[in-house]
Parts: structure tokens; sequence; C-alpha cells
């Protein structure tokens, strides 16, 4: 059997509004193992960022257990947490959040530099690693604001990989991107998956879903669905068949 | 995290941003410079002060007939004559305080050789007057003790006195010149000792034996004045107290009656005018240090619209593994950076300006090492200071708003 790399236990989180208690998750349940490439959907305000907040230790759930990589994350500080993310978790965002004029080797060297174990050179060696990884093997020294949208999100991934994170967690990293850059970086997610790493990918995007391993699909803070993909797609395949773009 | 990253990120952040770092660093920059340089402009006036007055002996002690003349006016002719020979004496042999002490009687009049003649003063001294007063012969040699004993018509001369009376550069040692109608041999010149810090040129004088002047020029018997030197600065008001004790029982004082005399040291002098230059000080340093507060508040002002402007960044620090630590260190480096960059420009800068106001308007300066580091020491107090609250406020923020923040 695989090794479980997430566990949640009836997990609820509710925000105090006013006088109003807003349910963004009501008992949420599930396990993911090692290698799996997850989907996240469902309609706007089902909870899919709270999920993925707390899936990433940046939020607490009011109630219910998590347990990453084995750890149990509800009764850690903000300090462990911290300690957590920097070392088990990758993050890709929406809106790529790379330091501005900051060159990309920097960016992707920036989890590393909060590990006081990590020796410069050794940080050097992992961040230009991670950024060949993603296909930038030549783009080191380019500043973000020298990059083109999917250029940025690539880097963004790399930086996620640099720490050899548990399980990587992206919420929407295709949202900025036109159809055809998203099916590149799809395509990097999948070579990803193929490599052996657990993602979490939360997507509006229903085509998507047909590229990961499993879905799960949240409706007002229950899973409503939870299933298998027998016929991953190839994003590659995909890709190649987009009409050519004028250079 | 370790300090060596921190930095480098707090480095990294400033240096993205570099005109303004630099202008919060002026804010910085002209408080230090201007610390400094009211600084040094203080203490180097204070320094020539004291200088000068050193100069003139810091350890003198001057005793003047009559009383003491705050009260209101006296001019008891009785009382202006209160000062013998036999005092000066009494002193010289009782005292455990006084080293050197002279007689001084002194006649404003004109002085001629030949064609020249020159309008000053001539002072009727002995020889420990030179030591008192540190005047030093330059050229010749001193008049004897012999020469006060039979009142002998010789003299010292001032520089200034030389140049007004032997214009051509002649050596005046051996010339006879007269003063009023008394001819004075000249048997050395004084070393120039230049102007004193109330203006007085020290060089337009004629030193001859007190014996010459009071017989020969004034024909008195008393002393207009007796000078003396202390042991040193620090016995000055014992040296005083002996002498007040001695001359009260010589003039057969009672307990209720006032002094007939008065006394005053050099050191009180002293002590008046440096106390005015260090209230100079005070306030220039003051003014200057509100200039260092205003920095600050600026240092303070861009930290907090930095941290806010940077609040995804933030964000983003935080979900990658940055404690809240790690972020108050980054921003209290940021800011510890531009009072500390600040500083050192300022300190440089202030120096600079020390210099120019020295060399332009030939006022003297003494920049005091600690008035340095003390600047330097307020700097990174203020960045410290200064920068906690933003810095503080950057820790606090809750990494899931942070990085939505638009
Ligand atoms: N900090 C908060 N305070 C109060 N309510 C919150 C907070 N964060 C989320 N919510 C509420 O929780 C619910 C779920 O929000 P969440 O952001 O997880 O939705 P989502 O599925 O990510 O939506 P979208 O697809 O639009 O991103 C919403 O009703 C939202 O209003
Ligand atoms: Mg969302």
């Amino acid at each position: 059997m695989k090794k479980e790399v997430i566990r949640l236990e009836n997990i609820r989180r509710d925000f105090q509004v006013g006088d109003e208690t807003v349910h963004a998750l009501r008992g949420i349940s599930f396990s993911i193992t090692e290698g799996e490439f997850v989907t996240i959907m469902g309609t706007s305000g089902s909870g899919k960022s709270t999920l993925l907040n707390t899936l990433g230790c940046l939020d607490t759930p009011t109630s219910g257990e998590y347990y990453l990589d084995g750890v149990a994350v509800r009764t850690m500080d903000k300090n462990q947490r911290a300690t957590l993310r920097n070392r088990k978790i990758g993050f890709v965002f929406q809106n790529y959040n790379l330091l501005p004029k900051t060159t990309a080797i920097e960016n992707v060297e920036l989890p590393l530099m909060y590990n006081p174990s990590c020796s410069a050179a050794l940080r050097y060696q992992k961040a230009v690693e991670a950024l060949k990884a993603v296909g930038l093997g030549d783009r080191l020294l380019h500043k973000s604001n020298q990059m083109s949208g999917g250029q940025m999100q690539r880097v963004a991934i790399a930086r996620a990989l640099v720490n050899d994170p548990a399980v990587i967690l992206a919420d929407e990293a295709t949202g900025n991107l036109d159809t055809r850059t998203s099916f590149e970086v799809l395509v990097l997610f999948q070579q990803l998956h193929a490599a052996g790493r657990t993602i979490i990918f939360v997507t509006h995007n229903p085509e998507i879903a047909q590229y990961s391993s499993r879905n799960i699909t949240l409706r007002d803070g229950h899973i409503t669905d939870d299933t298998p993909n027998p016929h991953i797609l190839s994003a590659a395949e995909a890709l190649a068949h987009f009409p050519k773009q004028e250079d | 995290m370790n300090f060596a990253n921190l930095f480098k990120i707090a480095l990294k952040a400033l240096s993205n941003n570099k005109l303004r770092g630099f202008l919060t660093m002026l804010g910085i920059i002209i408080g230090v410079a201007s610390v400094i340089t009211m600084l040094a402009i203080g203490q180097g006036s204070k320094r020539s002060i004291q200088a000068e007055i050193s100069e003139m002996g810091s350890n003198m002690i001057m005793i003047h007939p009559g009383g003491d003349m705050r009260g209101g006016v006296r001019l008891d002719a009785d009382d202006m004559e209160s000062l013998k020979l036999e005092d000066l004496e009494d002193i010289q042999t009782k005292t455990r305080y006084v080293t050197y002490i002279s007689p001084s009687v002194n006649s404003a009049g004109q002085a001629i050789y030949g064609a020249n003649n020159t309008p000053t003063t001539v002072y009727g001294v002995n020889l420990d007057y030179l030591e008192i007063r540190r005047y030093k012969v330059e050229d010749g040699d001193t008049f004897s003790d012999h020469d006060i004993k039979t009142a002998a018509k010789v003299c010292l001369i001032g520089k200034t006195v030389v140049d007004e009376l032997f214009p051509n550069g002649e050596n005046p040692v051996g010339k006879v010149i007269r003063f009023g109608t008394i001819p004075l041999r000249i048997v050395g010149v004084l070393q120039s000792k230049g102007y004193n810090s109330m203006g007085m040129d020290q060089d337009d004088l004629i030193i001859a034996p007190y014996t010459t002047v009071q017989k020969r020029i004034l024909a008195i018997t008393h002393l207009q004045e007796i000078v003396c030197s202390a042991l040193s600065e620090d016995y000055t008001q014992e040296a005083i107290d002996e002498i007040s004790e001695i001359l009260r029982t010589n003039h057969k004082l009672k307990a209720s009656d006032e002094d007939d005399f008065s006394i005053r040291s050099q050191q009180e002098l002293a002590s008046m005018l440096t106390s005015t230059t260090d209230m100079m000080t005070v306030l220039l340093a003051a003014v200057a240090g509100i200039s260092l507060l205003v920095g600050g508040i600026g240092i303070m002002n861009i930290m907090y619209v930095s941290v806010t402007e940077r609040t995804r960044e933030i964000g983003l620090r935080m979900s990658i593994g940055a404690k809240g630590r790690d972020i108050l260190a980054q921003f209290l480096i940021e800011s510890i950076l531009i009072s500390v960059t600040g500083g050192l420009i300022g300190v440089l800068f202030g120096i600079g300006a020390a210099i120019v106001v020295n060399i332009v308007a030939a006022f003297p300066i003494y920049i005091q090492p600690w008035s340095v580091f003390l600047s330097f020491a307020v700097c990174t107090l203020t960045g410290v200071f200064f920068g906690w609250y933003p810095a503080q406020k950057a820790a606090m923020l809750d990494p899931i708003e942070a990085i939505r923040y638009e």
C-alpha cells in the first residue's frame, strides 16, 4: 500500500462575520496517498480555497483532525506551522506571487532562505535543478517583470518544488493564463505527477479534471463527489493538436 | 532562519527601492550631519577659549585693593591703597598653595624711540610675573633681582611695541627707549603671545621692575595689584582662602569688617566663559537633535508605507515558511540599515561641513570622538525605535489575508 500523505477527519471551518457564522467547511473527510494528482472543483464560495488553506497549514480548522505526512497539524502553534510549510508544502498561486524586480533564481531560492540547515551552495544548486525541471534552465537571471505569465507561473512552480515538498498545492494555477499556456502548465503538472509528486489542484475548469488522477467536488462546504479518473488524458497530446501560434 | 540570510533579504529589498531608501536616509543624513557640525563648532570654541586661558595661566590669581565692587561703587582712597609690599612678602613666606607671586603696578603712556612713538602700558613687576603670565624672553635676557633692588631703568618689551618703535628691523636689545620722560634700556624682547580671547593684544606692553615703575614713573609706595599662581588649577580655592586670611590679619580687619581687597581667579573667568559656550553647544545640539528626530519619523513613515505596499510579499514569505519573527527582523534590519547608512554618510558630511566652516569662516572646530559615536548609536536606536512599529505590524499580518491583498 502507498504512503498516506494527507488525512482529513471531519474538518469544519466556521467564520464569524459580525453576528453570523459562515460555515465554509462542514465536515470534510478524505485521505490522499503519495503520487496522486487530485483536482478540487466546485462553485464559487463552495470552500475550495478554505480547504486548500487548511491543507497548506495556513489556516487551522475549527474542529476535526488533519494529518500531514503523519504529523497532527491541529495542535501546532504558528511557528511550528511555518516550519511545516517550509519543509513539506509547495504553493502555487493564481497570480504567481513572485517577488518584484527579482531574478528567477532568487525567487526560487526563497523558501530555502528560510531553512537554516540549507547552505548557500546547496540552495543555488537546488534552485537551478528546479528551474531546469520546469524548462527555464536558460532563464535563471531573468527578472520577474521580464517574463511572460506562463514563464512566471513556471518559476512559481519551480519555487514550489525546490524544498522537495510532500505535497504541491495549487489554487487556480492556470486561472490567469490563456488556454494554450494553461495547457503548457498542465503538461508540467502531469510531468511532476509522472515523477511521483503529490499534487492538489483547485480549479474552476471542469476540463482539467480529465488530466488528473482523481477529482473531488465541493458544494457548500460538503464533498458531493470524489471519483478516481481511470482514463487520464495527456495534456501534451492535447497541446500538440492546438493550432500553431504565429511567432 | 539565520541572520546572514535575513540581512541579504533586507539588503535586496532596499536595493529594489534605491531612490526611496536614499530619500528616507536624507532626513537622517541631515540630522546627524548637523549634530556633528554643531558639536564640532561648540566644542571648538570652548577648546580655543580654554587653550587661551591656560596660555594666560589657568592657575592665576589676581588680588586687587578695595572691597568687592559688586555691592556698589566704593572709592575710598584708603581702600584703594590697601595693598602693600609687606602683604606680598607675608603671602610669600606663609603660603602653602602659592608658587609664584608678583606685585603689579602699571602706567599707560607713550613709548618713544627716535622719531617713532606708540601708546602702550608699562607693567612694573618682579621676575615671577613672567612665569605667572607665561611670557618667555626671546631675545636678550630678563632683568635681575639687583635691577629690582636698585630700581634700574631697564625693561623687556613686547613684539607689538618692537614693531612700532623699530620698524626697520634693528635689534632692539641694548637700545634705550623713553617711556614718557623716563629712559629705559631694553634688556630683552618677549616672545609673541598674540591676542587673547577677549581681543586684547598680549604683545602690546613693556615690562619693568616694579620698583622702577613705583618710584620713577608713578611715585607711589602701594601696589595696584598682586598676581600669583596657585600650586595647580585644583588648588586655586585653597590658595584664595589662604591669601584672604593672611591679608585680613595684616590689615587688622575685625570679623565683622568686609574685605578691603578682592581676589579673583582665572579659573572663575574660565568657567564663566566655558559655561557660555557649553550652553551654546547644548542649544545647537538640541536643534540638531530635533532634525534627527524628524529623520526618524521619516523612516517610520516610509517603513509603514513599505509594509502596506508589500503586504502581498509578506503574505508570500509567510506562506513559504517565514515566521513572524523573520518578517519582524527583516523590516527592522531594513530600517536599521537605512538609519545606519544615513548615519555614516551624515557623519562624513558633518565632519566635512565642520572642516569647511573651519577653513572658510576660520572658526575653531573640534570633532569629539564621542559625539561621532553618540550620533551613530542614536541613529541605530532611531532605526530600531521607529522601525519597530511598522515591522511589528508586518509580522502580525495574517498570511491568508496578506497574500490576497490587492
Ligand atoms: N476570512 C473569511 N471570513 C469570513 N468568511 C470567509 C472567509 N474566507 C472565506 N469565507 C467564506 O467561506 C466560504 C468559502 O470561501 P472560499 O474562498 O473557500 O470559496 P472558494 O470555493 O475558494 O470560491 P472561489 O471559487 O470564488 O475562489 C465563502 O462563503 C466565503 O465568504
Ligand atoms: Mg478560491
